[in-house]
């Protein structure tokens, strides 16, 4: 074969062979650009969804806060004033906003327009302010969530549409207003969308993630300073600790949560729904992980900060604690924080310890029943009604808002306080 | 007294107990601190620790078996014939205990009422004896720890011991944990595979554990194989497979082999944006997104497509396993030593050729553990599951049916109230031992395929 | 008995190296060409005026040089000086890395490899190469040989190809020893075993110049002087560029020597001239080992 020849028939080939390069690089640029639309389809819808759960349709009515009906046997103090029928009051308001509607069912439809939570709006006005009693007020109440999403344009709510006329009435009266959704963020769960908020959630997170940390990070530091500077290699128990520790870091989660369902709520009666059961769950489960990069920041420390120590005639404990440690951890701090952020955002093993209940009251220790976040996410996306699904979107914007602060200060701890050698 | 006021006192006494050792070495000393062993401090920590520890390891033991006994101990006092109920009727009496003893959800029952406010009795006991006994041991330990200080006392090394022998156990924790893992599905199996018999569990074909609940006839109705839902999980998996496999792996071979290291620089993070977006996150999406999006699409087609087909989970937990795959499947290709490229590329390979036909072939074994990885993950997945895929149990390998997971019905049959030896409850366990095993199973494999590999290149 | 030294020639303390490399650094400043002709009849590569740089470092400086036909030129020096860089511009390989610039003209058979009309992959086709680790692929002893005729597509079948194979198998001395075991991974042969698989993958696409970069140099003296034999045979048929730290080995194995030094061409001319009557201080230092 000449070397003429040869040449010949690489010049030959060479178009074909390009093209299926040209071909090869089109197809990872196009997986890449696929996976990042898909990102953006994904939170752009979710953002769709959710955005309008930020605001919360007001109706305004004339309330005539009737002495009768608040004070019938004219005692004021707060705890008649507290029990007083104000649903009434709204009930009273609507009819005289529209006097035509008649008949039982007709009117009952006509209560619907405003939120079941108007009644208890009313009655903080009035314990507020006794003296508004006899009084005609002009009163922006919550809408119901049927006519919450008419107003916000979802169409498909098959009871709203026989809410038409009035809504339409109510806007031409300039009765309707969208205004900021207060109670998104102060209120705990409900059974009225309108009435949900994630307050009850959000402290549940922050229990639990809170312990989380808490107990992750020291123990986790704890394992792998062991590990990396004193553990005896090649010895049994610490090779079994090695592979332990690398097989439970890709155990699915929800084993953690039988874990925790057998252990801790069945075995040792620790109580069901707390923070306390979830933190412990959530911990054997980011354990893994945070000992995994706490080693990687140990095994960054150069070794000749060890041979220095070591060298005056510090201990293996007074090198580690006064030179080693020290130095591994901002980066062990960094771990720790973005294990626990996905930690804030796991659902399963909380699931199988109960703290998926439906609980109003906001949690206010470790001790009292709670959820978290993801799982009100959870519960709300499994909703049939439309008004808890904007609100589950609107909880994933707040969820990955917080998680992307966890994230920020993370890379901002790197940036700032870690050593490159 | 609480356990977090107990727990401060405890931290307090620590303190005063480092004080007092440090005093007593000093004093010991006679102002030679040189005559001393170890550093006054190190007198003043091994006080504290024998302060602290004891009484602290005696406080987590008793809060953790306090229930426990307490309940033995009310039991003891039931009447008779409530003593003799079988052990998951008592389990209920027990709970109704445990409600009545909140004030608000007084029961009408007196013997309930009597039980709990013994119950109520003992825990107040119980709570005192804790703190007295606590507070003792702490007082004793750092007493008997001053009194043993003397200047050749090695404290520096009895200090550091103790402190490695806690470093030690931390990860010592990690044994426990799998331990914990496997106890706790093996125990409760085992009492399932005494109701159901283990070859129905494992060769039925039909699973419907929702007739079991009849309290008269525990265990005898209901169905327990567990093949359509293994199914069902290797079908999502497979869905989700066939997504993230090819996208994953063209998106390594991209961002490390061709793209500009700017495009690099964005584009690496925002994929682990799509890594760090939580299940429930695209649970959410595959619901209410995905699902009725092929929905329509299907009716366009003339297809029929479930609302909660495996179709659209896999799909969406194939998106969340892409950066899982395209992140080890890149980190597996840097590995391969940049010699072996430059081999090909002397040749006259075009860096087509270079990665397909070299580059891939030798990164081949930690692809496959990584893939390997991921399918484990997708068995695990609960959440988009949970939220997207079907409950009832059928068996079918058409993507566009409904079929239900291993992780679904370990959710559906844990929710809610239970009452605890139900074979419903029970058989949740033993599809989590399932589940263990399989994903245990694939991830030694593949843990020990990709570090073969990794070897092979160091 | 004292001995002061009175110029860079006679220093030998590894100490005193940096005052020395920093004085031969001045020099250089004032030297614009290399001794000795680096012009020969035919030559199948011509470089001239070749500058290379690492984003803003310069790290070949204006290096002329021709190489011929049927020849062995070896590039020695002291590490770092360049020698490997200005190898890996011959047939591109400087491409894959990130920042690297060549400037200057290079000419094969009279034309321009850096023009933008020539795809590297004829280039590298043409120009072959040998690198210091033996590299074999993950693949059959068969599958590494075969490796560069199937992607340029050089056999019509596979009779032809088991030719080309066994012909390239054969020039690398290679083939008594493996021809039962074609099958068998190339990487559980011996190290030298390996380079000599490495160079007959590197023939079986036919090139016309071969480069070698510290071929040996992981390898035991045994396997070395087979691998030197092997050199001495494949001149027959092509030129071959080859870059040692061995000076024995370039005068072994080559007939013209090109020393090079902190990025320079210092001086070129025959071997046998080069090491016995070097004209440049800064080779003769070097040949006699003073510093390296």
């Amino acid at each position: 074969m000449s070397k003429g020849h040869t040449v010949d028939r690489i010049v030959a080939s060479i178009a074909r062979r390009r093209a299926r390069e040209t071909r090869l690089k089109w197809a990872g640029f196009m997986a890449v650009a696929v996976t990042l639309a898909l990102l953006a389809l994904l939170l752009g819808s979710i953002v769709a969804l959710g955005w309008r759960a930020f605001q919360q349709t007001y109706l305004a009515l004339d309330v005539y806060f009737d002495p009768q009906v608040i004070a019938p046997d004219g005692r004021l103090d707060e705890e008649s004033l507290r029990q007083a029928d104000y649903e009434s009051l709204v009930r009273q308001a609507l009819r005289e906003l529209f006097p035509q509607v008649e008949g039982r069912t007709q009117q009952r439809m006509l209560y619907r327009l405003v939120s079941s939570g108007g009644a208890d709006y009313l009655s903080h006005m009035v314990l507020a302010d006794p003296r508004l009693i006899g009084t005609r007020q002009r009163v922006w109440l919550p809408a119901s969530s049927d006519v919450d999403m008419f107003a916000k344009g979802q169409t498909g709510a098959q009871r709203a549409a026989s809410l038409q006329p009035w809504i339409d009435h109510l806007l031409a009266q300039g009765r309707i207003e969208k205004r900021f959704n207060k109670t998104f963020f102060t209120a705990g769960d409900s059974r009225e969308p309108e009435l949900a908020g994630i307050l009850g959630a959000l402290s549940g997170s922050f229990y639990t993630i809170g312990l989380t940390l808490l107990l992750s990070f020291p123990l986790g530091v704890a394992a792998a300073v062991y590990l990396e500077e004193f553990a005896p290699k090649k010895n049994f128990w610490v090779d079994l600790i090695e592979v332990n520790i690398n097989n439970l870091a890709a155990v699915p989660s929800i084993v953690f949560g039988l874990l925790g369902l057998a252990v801790f709520l069945n075995a040792f009666a620790l109580p069901r729904s707390t923070p306390l059961v979830g933190a412990l769950v959530l911990t054997l489960m980011t354990l893994p992980t945070i000992i995994i990069t706490s080693r990687v920041s140990l095994q960054a420390v150069p070794p000749w900060i060890r041979e220095a120590a070591l060298g005056v005639g510090a201990s293996k404990m007074q090198m580690v604690l006064h030179h080693v440690l020290p130095l591994a951890l901002p980066g062990m701090l960094t771990g720790a924080i973005i294990g626990t952020a996905r930690a804030l955002g796991e659902t399963a093993p909380l699931l199988m310890i109960g703290m998926v209940a439906f609980i109003v009251d906001i949690p206010r220790g470790l001790l009292d029943p709670a959820t978290v976040l993801p799982v009100q996410i959870y519960l709300w996306a499994d909703s049939a009604e439309r008004g808890f699904v904007e609100r589950a979107a609107a909880a994933i914007l707040v969820l990955l808002v917080f998680m992307l602060l966890m994230n920020a200060l993370a890379i901002f701890l790197r940036r700032h306080f870690e050593r490159r050698w | 007294m609480s356990i977090s006021t107990l727990i401060w006192i405890l931290l307090g006494l620590s303190s005063l107990a480092y004080y007092l050792g440090l005093k007593r070495a000093l004093a010991i000393s006679g102002g030679q601190v040189r005559h001393l062993h170890s550093l006054p401090s190190y007198y003043g920590y091994y006080t504290a620790l024998w302060c602290g520890l004891p009484a602290l390891a005696f406080l987590i033991l008793w809060t953790l078996l306090e229930e426990r006994i307490i309940i033995l101990a009310v039991g003891a006092s039931l009447p008779e014939e409530l003593q003799n109920l079988p052990s998951e009727r008592l389990e209920l009496v027990f709970n109704q205990v445990r409600t009545a003893l909140s004030s608000a959800n007084a029961s009408e029952d007196p013997v309930i009422c009597a039980a709990a406010d013994r119950y109520r009795a003992l825990q107040a006991i119980s709570n005192r004896c804790l703190a007295v006994v606590a507070l003792m041991a702490a007082g004793l330990g750092a007493m008997w720890a001053r009194r043993r200080i003397r200047p050749d006392l090695p404290a520096r090394n009895l200090v550091e011991k103790t402190l490695e022998t806690l470093l030690a156990a931390s990860s010592a924790l990690a044994i426990l944990t799998t331990v914990g893992i496997l106890l706790s599905v093996l125990f409760e199996s085992i009492r399932f595979f005494e109701l159901v018999p283990a070859t129905e569990f494992l060769f039925g074909l039909n699973w419907s554990p929702q007739l079991a609940i009849r309290p008269d006839q525990v265990g005898a109705s209901g169905a327990f194989g567990f093949i359509p839902l293994l199914v069902g999980t290797l079908l999502t998996s497979a869905v989700a497979m066939a997504v993230a496999a090819p996208i994953g792996l063209l998106s390594a071979i991209y961002l490390a082999e061709f793209a500009h290291p700017q495009v690099r620089a964005v584009a690496k993070p925002l994929l682990e944006i799509l890594a760090g977006v939580p299940t429930v996150v695209y649970g959410f999406f595959a619901a209410l997104v995905v699902a009725p999006f092929l929905r329509q699409a299907g009716e366009v087609l003339g297809l029929t497509i479930a609302s909660e087909s495996a179709l659209g989970a896999g799909l969406v937990m194939g998106i969340m396993i892409v950066p899982f795959v395209s992140s080890i499947s890149e980190d597996v290709i840097h590995a391969v030593p940049q010699s072996l490229r430059d081999g090909a590329y002397a040749l006259g390979a075009t860096r087509a050729e270079a990665i397909t036909q070299v580059v891939i072939p030798a990164a081949l074994p930690g692809i496959v553990g990584g893939m390997l990885l991921a399918i484990s993950r997708a068995i695990g997945e609960t959440m988009i599951v949970v939220m997207a895929a079907g409950l009832t149990a059928k068996l079918t390998i058409n993507p566009l049916d409904s079929v239900t997971t291993i992780t679904v019905q370990i959710v559906t049959l844990l929710i809610g109230d239970q009452e605890f030896d139900s074979p419903k409850t029970l058989a949740a366990f033993a599809l989590g031992l399932v589940l263990f095993v399989l994903t245990l199973g694939l991830n030694v494999i593949a843990l020990y395929v990709v570090r073969k590999y990794r070897e092979s290149y160091e | 008995m004292p001995n002061p030294p009175s110029t860079p020639a006679e220093l030998s303390l590894p100490a005193t190296q940096a005052v020395l490399e920093s004085a031969a650094r001045d020099r250089l400043d004032q030297l614009p060409a290399a001794i000795g002709d680096y012009t020969v009849p035919e030559p199948r590569l011509t470089c001239r005026g070749v500058n290379v740089f690492y984003g803003e470092k310069q790290a070949i400086f204006n290096v002329n040089l021709d190489i011929g036909q049927r020849e062995v030129i070896a590039l020695i020096g002291p590490s770092g000086c360049g020698k490997s860089t200005f190898l890996r511009c011959l047939n591109r390989m400087n491409d894959t890395i990130e920042g690297c610039r060549v400037e200057g003209e290079i000419k094969l058979d009279g034309v321009d490899i850096y023009h933008d009309g020539l795809d590297p992959v004829i280039l590298r086709a043409r120009v072959g190469m040998v690198f210091q680790k033996p590299n074999p692929f993950p693949k059959s002893i068969y599958d590494n040989v075969a490796y560069g005729p199937r992607i340029h597509g050089l056999a019509r079948n596979r009779t032809e190809l088991d030719e080309i194979v066994e012909d390239s198998l054969r020039k690398a001395g290679l083939w008594e020893e493996v021809k039962d075991r074609l099958d068998q991974p190339g990487t559980g042969l011996s190290g030298g075993q390996q380079q000599r698989l490495c160079i007959a993958r590197a023939i079986a696409v036919n090139p016309e110049v071969l480069l070698m970069d510290e071929p040996c140099s992981a390898l035991d003296p045994i396997a070395t002087a087979t691998i030197e034999q092997l050199i001495d045979e494949l001149r027959t048929q092509y030129s071959i560029v080859i870059v040692t730290h061995n000076m024995q080995q370039a005068a072994r194995v080559s007939q013209r020597t090109a020393y090079f030094h902190l990025g320079r061409l210092i001086e070129i001319g025959p071997t046998a001239k080069i090491f016995t009557n070097p004209r440049h201080p800064l080779t003769e230092d070097y040949i006699t080992g003073r510093f390296g």
